[in-house]
């Protein structure tokens, strides 16, 4: 009683102005007004401008003129573009079925009892700390024709007996990048698992071991189908985080050797900055988004299917 | 044909000793209930039993096998949990029949048994839902369901009324009753609640900080309590206590405290006169007080004002102080008293319970 009745005193002191605020409709846009603008400023309009620029023939210090679909014909033909596409689907491919395997046995493993479990769990989280730059960079020693630590290893083992040039050949390339994303994604992946694994009560683990399910039977049974929304959402968001990924490749290879690494983003960069064809670099940015508009459109439909379950 | 004995049985949390030295028998086929205040040992005694708790000492045999190191599901028991443990994303169905898949039964064997416990728990209509679309009492059927199916050796029970409201809680326990009459399945069951226990039980295992207090069969434990805990424990309203002191008078024992004096019967008597001169503790019931009448014997009866009169319908509690002791009788709902009346009482001598004051063991 005492606060309202002091709320109903200072409202009549406010300003006609304020008082508006006091309706719900008003409060409500002003409250969305800045993410509004924000959004429109950096998302919505970038987006516009991208797709006019794809329409058109700017370059570097060149305005251009409307050229209708030419720039989406031309990379159609591009095999760099070809190759580009193909890359981008088996590196997110290949590392989100890692990303979620490496993770998820990750978090059944901190999701047990042992000494030093907070520590452990701080430690996993490292190589997503870290900026993807500079661990990159670590990365790059690593893969170094000449000072490979991985050579080193693989020589003292005896099990090579000349250098393996990393970054040289074309698939060793993808497959040392593809490796450096898997180690930098599973600790988001078992984080957010092991969140995942702590909401199922360990009463269902042990209802089910009364009833007779082993080990793999209570995952498969119990664990898994209930971690499914979580999983679902944390894959979502790796496939979205790793189709549009740039600095990785870009600091390790450039999309070498001979454009043979090349994601979306980074061959955009290339074309769009590194060439001075902008309105090329903006058709193939472009050219992401049907993909990755059917990839989330289905995981969503399918996120949603197993939340109503 | 199933028994299970616990034998020194122990279990220690890094240093917490939370069960100590549990030596029982349970019977085929009979209803143990295990009771006492919250954080004494029930539950973690039956974890031991399902085998989801190591065993620290001592050992658990079903039968005459030695179940320490089997594994839970190994034991052929069911266990009913406290918030019913349901597979959220299974139907009701399949949460029956998952016990049964995991043990590789036929198709045909486990549909005839879903049939046959959803028609003995009335669950019928619910076989396609999932749990979340089912209210608490409908949730616990189906948990008992899921215990029932599998027809196993015995069944555990914690706390399984618990999370019901108070009248569907009295619905559950009359069929929990019935389903044990039916099913005749050997039962240890854990609850805090002594009418619970009182009114489920065949026996009643009454614990307190992990040590057994007394095992009986309910009327035993309410009638001859074996100590100061299980007396007040058994029983609602709770016991009445008075610290007296046991004196002769006039070549009689009686226990005696300040503004009290009350006479001992018989066998309690003989016991009593052993500890002349020493502290106790009375014991007696509010039901075992009644308003004096010619009838009572002089040294049966006292004094007391009445401070506090409630009226329960059935019963008048009256809260009353008699000397320095505060006490409680349940007299005839006619009775006409009120706040502040003095009144002579007058109690069943064969009723009245002592305690040594120190081992708090019945005298
Ligand atoms: N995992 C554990 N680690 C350490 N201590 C535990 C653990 N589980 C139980 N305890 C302790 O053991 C004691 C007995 O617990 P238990 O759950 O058996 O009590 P309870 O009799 O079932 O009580 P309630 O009526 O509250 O369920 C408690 O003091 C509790 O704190
Ligand atoms: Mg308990």
């Amino acid at each position: 009683m005492a606060v309202t009745a002091l709320s109903a005193a200072e409202s009549k002191r406010l300003s006609p102005r304020l008082r508006k605020l006091e309706d719900e409709r008003w409060l409500a846009m002003a409250l969305l007004a800045p993410t509004a603008i924000l959004l429109g400023l950096f998302i919505a309009y970038p987006f516009f401008e991208g797709v006019l620029l794809s329409l058109s023939s700017t370059r570097v210090g060149q305005p251009g003129e409307f050229v209708g679909l030419k720039n989406f014909h031309k990379i159609w033909d591009d095999s760099i573009f070809r190759t580009t596409v193909w890359n981008t689907f088996w590196y997110t491919g290949v590392t989100t079925v890692f990303k979620l395997a490496l993770g998820l046995w990750l978090a059944i493993l901190l999701n047990r009892h042992f000494r030093g479990k907070a520590i452990i769990r701080a430690f996993i989280l490292l190589p997503f700390i870290i900026p993807t730059v500079l661990s990159t960079f670590a990365w790059k020693w690593m893969f170094d024709p000449t000072f490979s630590v991985i050579n080193w290893t693989l020589f003292q083992l005896g099990l090579i007996t000349t250098r393996i040039n990393w970054l040289g050949d074309p698939d060793l390339a993808m497959t040392s990048i593809i490796v450096i994303n898997i180690w930098r994604g599973v600790p988001f992946f078992a984080i957010t698992l092991l969140a995942g694994l702590q909401t199922i009560s360990p009463e269902l683990h042990e209802a089910a071991a009364i009833d007779g399910a082993r080990p793999w039977a209570r995952f498969w049974h119990v664990t898994w189908p209930l971690l499914m929304p979580v999983t679902l959402v944390v894959v979502l968001f790796s496939v979205i985080q790793t189709f549009a990924d740039f600095q990785l490749v870009y600091v390790m290879t450039g999309g070498g050797p001979a454009n043979a690494t090349h994601l979306f983003a980074t061959y955009a960069y290339q074309l769009g900055i590194g060439t001075g064809l902008l309105s090329e670099g903006a058709a193939i940015s472009l050219a992401m988004f049907p993909f990755l508009f059917v990839i989330v459109v289905v995981q969503l439909l399918y996120i949603r299917r197993v939340e109503t379950r | 044909m199933a028994e299970v004995s616990l034998h020194k049985l122990n279990k220690k949390f890094d240093t917490t000793h939370v069960v100590k030295d549990v030596d029982l028998k349970i019977r085929d086929k009979e209803f143990m209930v295990f009771v006492g205040p919250s954080g004494c040992g029930k539950t973690t005694t039956l974890r031991m039993i399902a085998g989801l708790e190591a065993i620290t000492t001592g050992e658990i045999r079903i039968d005459d096998r030695v179940v320490n190191e089997v594994p839970p599901m190994d034991r052929d028991i069911a266990m009913v949990f406290q918030n019913y443990a349901l597979y959220p994303h299974m139907s009701v169905a399949s949460n029956l029949a998952f016990g049964l898949k995991m043990r590789k039964f036929e198709k045909a064997e486990i549909e005839k048994r879903i049939n046959n416990a959803a028609s003995i728990l009335g669950i019928e209509s619910l076989l396609q839902r999932k749990p979340r679309q089912l209210s608490g009492g409908q949730r616990q059927r189906v948990a008992l369901g899921r215990a029932i199916v599998r027809d196993p050796k015995v069944f555990l029970f914690d706390e399984p009324l618990s999370n019901l409201d108070a009248k569907l809680r009295v619905q559950m326990r009359v069929e929990l009753k019935k389903l044990h009459e039916r099913l005749a399945v050997t039962s240890v069951y854990v609850t805090h609640d002594q009418v619970e226990a009182m009114t489920l039980g065949d026996r009643v295992v009454v614990m307190k900080d992990g040590v057994v207090q007394q095992v009986g069969e309910p009327l035993e434990l309410y009638n001859t309590p074996a100590n100061r805990f299980v007396a007040g424990f058994i029983g609602s309203p709770a016991m009445n206590f008075a610290d007296v002191t046991l004196v002769e008078n006039g070549g009689k024992p009686v226990a005696e405290a300040p503004g009290l004096r009350i006479g001992l019967p018989g066998e309690l008597a003989t016991r009593a006169r052993a500890k002349t001169g020493r502290k106790a503790t009375l014991g007696i019931r509010p039901e075992d007080i009644h308003i004096a009448t010619a009838a009572d014997a002089p040294e049966y009866c006292f004094d007391a004002a009445v401070e506090v009169v409630e009226q329960l319908g059935s019963e008048i509690l009256l809260d009353m102080r008699a000397g320095a002791a505060l006490m409680v009788a349940s007299v005839e709902p006619t009775l006409r008293v009120r706040a502040h009346d003095n009144l002579k009482l007058a109690l069943k001598p064969e009723r009245l319970h002592l305690f040594d004051a120190e081992t708090e063991a019945a005298i």
